[in-house]
């Protein structure tokens, strides 16, 4: 059975790869690694490897928020990242970490939007972020988050010219001001597990992902997991995530 | 709404605390965490020296061995049928449990005996930990009901359609002339003329089981 | 200030004219829809939610089937007519989500070994939409699924709270949910102080998302003294 071996580890204070409860797994952040895209960026947290990519396009801005770009995140469980992801449209699991990613982004403002205004009402750069899976070895939402900060981070405008996109000709970058982090925190027992591996994650009682800024706000928070908390398991869990977080801020 | 002078009995949520276990039996409708016992379902609470549980007000039925219950031949197979219980999980009535005589399957139908769409009065004989069901009619009692109408109603009110002691059904039998067995999985078989009006007196009961007061009105409803 | 430059809170009151921490009117019926196992009506202002419940019951196909327990599965959906701009009818994204993440806040108060093979489903349907959809949904589909007679360790209940011009809310109604700087969704079992659901977006402080949490448990349990309330009534 899957997650066995980690769960007895773990029952004896352990985990796999002689790790410590509140470590993360090495991570390997590579930017600019598409060339097609406006910004990309390869992310590997063990095992666990996503690729981001950034396009822009000019579309109509959304009619509540006239002068302002547009962001939509979406992400793909390709089936060749693990047996048991299937071709097809987003399942459950895909549509919900695009969504908490999206959030992540979006709620703590780090694209500044309004610099993304061509021409008020009728023309905004959109900014597509696009999540694919290449590996599932555990924890693919904080690599996604990763991947998908580091690829804005290294995400340049390109230039106009007669109304047309030039591509790789660009004129600035993104105007991005916060380095906002996802931290996943799982529970079993008693025990607090910051990045679980792929057998650690079919054992945990629960998870709960937190984003945070560089100012330490908290932009977005995710339970996830069936089994329920504590409250007391919530503040200590948010804790812990935030200390992490400043970690892995000076990676990206 | 709340009936005037009808006495009702409180009902319990589900995690609603009932009391220290003291070494009592805990029924199916509770549940305990420790020494601390608590509703698992909604009902009416049954607490008293010896056990502890609450009698759901609705739910699907759940197979339990030796309940005695009606069934409903779903399918004829090579040594059984299989029949349906009214519940998520079918159960398997087996030739041998069955029939008394010996039966050459490679040379007889097997559907002479019972047929799809046949109504029967068995019991539990066998469920397993993933509720793979058997039934048997070897019981005294067990037969095939021919005729006559089924109806569902909750299976936590047979009881009280039953009645202490038989009490209400034999009234119900004996004021309309009707046959009826009732199964503890919530469905009950009727056959007469005025089946209608046992059928209503039945209902009414399910719908108002725990109002006290009812034997009287069921009374006063057949009495016409 | 929302987006639009209103402002949100003017004298301490709230543009429905409540007090921050004061919840809007909460209806709740159980047993509307007399073909489910289980159902019932919640409404928090004009926010309506109806859930229905059906099962346990056989699952189809059978390599879905969990052979030492039930599952449960959950379809949130909003109707077209519940929003101001009409939805299109079928999932989206969010619905995907949000029936994953009932589902999760539900499944903890369920005894689901107890229905090996079996699959308890629920359906919640949003009527009228106008903030705090999810969580009056969650509300609706617990006392739909202890009306079916589901066995479970407690009832769920779900409220918002939030923080809008700078103060801490309760109960976020459609236009504050778009105008406020936090909307957080918290579901738990009342009588265990066990959180099922936790979602948040915004931007908070440490300090603030304690607050919060601390909110959201008070309300939570006023939200249950009502549950209680209408199944008792119901039965009673």
């Amino acid at each position: 059975m899957e997650g066995q071996y980690a769960l007895e580890l773990i029952m004896k204070g352990k985990r796999m790869g002689e790790r410590n409860f509140e470590d993360f797994r090495k991570i390997e952040i590579e930017k600019s690694v598409i060339k097609n895209a406006e910004g990309s960026a390869r992310v590997k947290i063990g095992e666990t490897e996503v690729i981001a990519g950034v396009k822009l396009n000019i579309g109509e801005p959304f009619s509540d928020t006239p002068e302002e770009g547009v962001l939509i995140v979406n992400a793909e469980f390709t089936p060749m990242a693990s047996p048991d992801f299937e071709s097809g449209p987003p399942g459950e699991n895909a549509v919900e970490l695009a969504r908490v990613v999206d959030r992540g982004i979006r709620e703590s403002k780090c694209i500044e939007m309004e610099k993304l205004c061509i021409t008020p009402k009728e023309k905004v750069w959109m900014v597509f972020i696009d999540i694919h899976i290449i590996n599932d070895q555990g924890n693919l939402l904080d690599a996604a988050a990763l991947a998908s900060i580091a690829a804005l981070l290294s995400t340049k405008i390109p230039k106009i010219k007669d109304e047309e996109i030039v591509r790789n000709d660009y004129e600035k970058d993104l105007p991005v001001v916060f380095k906002p982090i996802n931290t996943s925190v799982g529970k079993v027992g008693n025990n607090y597990l910051i990045d679980p591996n792929f057998e650690e994650e079919k054992i945990l009682d629960c998870k709960l992902s937190i984003s945070v800024r560089d100012d330490e706000k908290i932009c977005a928070l995710q339970k996830q997991g069936t089994k329920e908390l504590d409250f007391e398991d919530l503040e200590k869990m948010t804790d812990i995530a935030m200390k992490k977080s400043k970690e892995i801020r000076k990676l990206v | 709404m709340m009936e005037k002078n009808k006495e009702v009995r409180e009902v319990a949520l589900p995690g609603e605390f009932l009391g220290e276990k003291k070494g009592r039996k805990i029924g199916r409708g509770a549940y305990f965490e420790g020494e601390k016992v608590f509703a698992k379902v909604l009902g009416i609470p049954r607490v008293n020296e010896m056990e502890m549980n609450v009698i759901p007000l609705s739910g699907i039925y759940l197979p339990n061995f030796g309940d005695k219950i009606i069934a409903v031949i779903q399918s004829v197979e090579l040594s059984g049928w299989f029949v349906d219980i009214n519940s998520p999980y079918n159960a398997f009535l087996p030739l041998a449990e069955a029939v008394e005589e010996y039966v050459d399957t490679s040379r007889s139908d097997i559907s002479r005996y019972f047929d799809v769409d046949d109504i029967v009065f068995c019991r539990i004989s066998r469920v397993t930990k993933n509720k793979t069901v058997q039934v048997s009619m070897r019981d005294i009692g067990c037969r095939k009901l021919y005729g006559g109408v089924i109806i569902k109603v909750t299976p936590s009110k047979i009881p009280r359609i039953i009645g202490k002691a038989g009490s209400m059904i034999t009234l119900i039998k004996s004021k309309t002339n009707c046959d009826i067995y009732t199964g503890q999985n919530g469905l009950v078989w009727i056959r007469g003329e005025n089946k209608a009006k046992a059928i209503e007196a039945i209902l009414t009961i399910e719908k108002e089981s725990h109002m006290v007061g009812l034997t009287e009105k069921i009374e006063k409803m057949l009495g016409e | 200030m929302g987006k639009t430059g209103e402002k949100m809170i003017v004298n301490g009151k709230r543009i429905d004219g409540r007090k921050p921490e004061e919840l809007r009117k909460i209806e709740m019926k159980v047993g509307i829809i007399n073909r489910a196992n289980g159902s019932a009506e919640v409404k928090f202002g004009n926010t309506v939610a109806l859930a229905s419940v059906h099962g346990p019951r056989e699952l189809f196909p059978r390599w879905m089937q969990e052979s030492q327990s039930g599952i449960l599965r959950c379809r949130y959906n909003m109707a077209p007519f519940s929003v101001d701009d009409r939805k299109s009818p079928g999932p989206d994204r969010r619905s995907v989500e949000l029936s994953k993440v009932i589902r999760l806040a539900l499944e903890p108060a369920l005894f689901l070994e107890d229905f090996p093979k079996a699959t308890i489903d629920a359906f919640v349907e949003v009527i009228q939409a106008d903030g705090s959809t999810r969580v009056t949904g969650i509300n609706a589909a617990s006392l739909a699924l202890a009306h079916a007679g589901i066995p479970m360790k407690d009832l769920v209940t779900a409220c918002s709270v939030g923080k809008i011009d700078g103060t801490l809310i309760v109960d976020l109604s459609g236009k504050e949910d778009n105008n406020s700087e936090c909307d957080m969704a918290v579901a738990m079992m009342p009588t265990k102080d066990k959180v099922t659901l936790l979602q948040m977006d915004g931007v908070i402080t440490r300090e603030e998302f304690s607050k919060l949490l601390k909110l959201a448990k008070e309300n939570c349990k006023k939200v249950y003294e009502l549950q209680k309330k209408v199944l008792k009534e119901k039965f009673g």
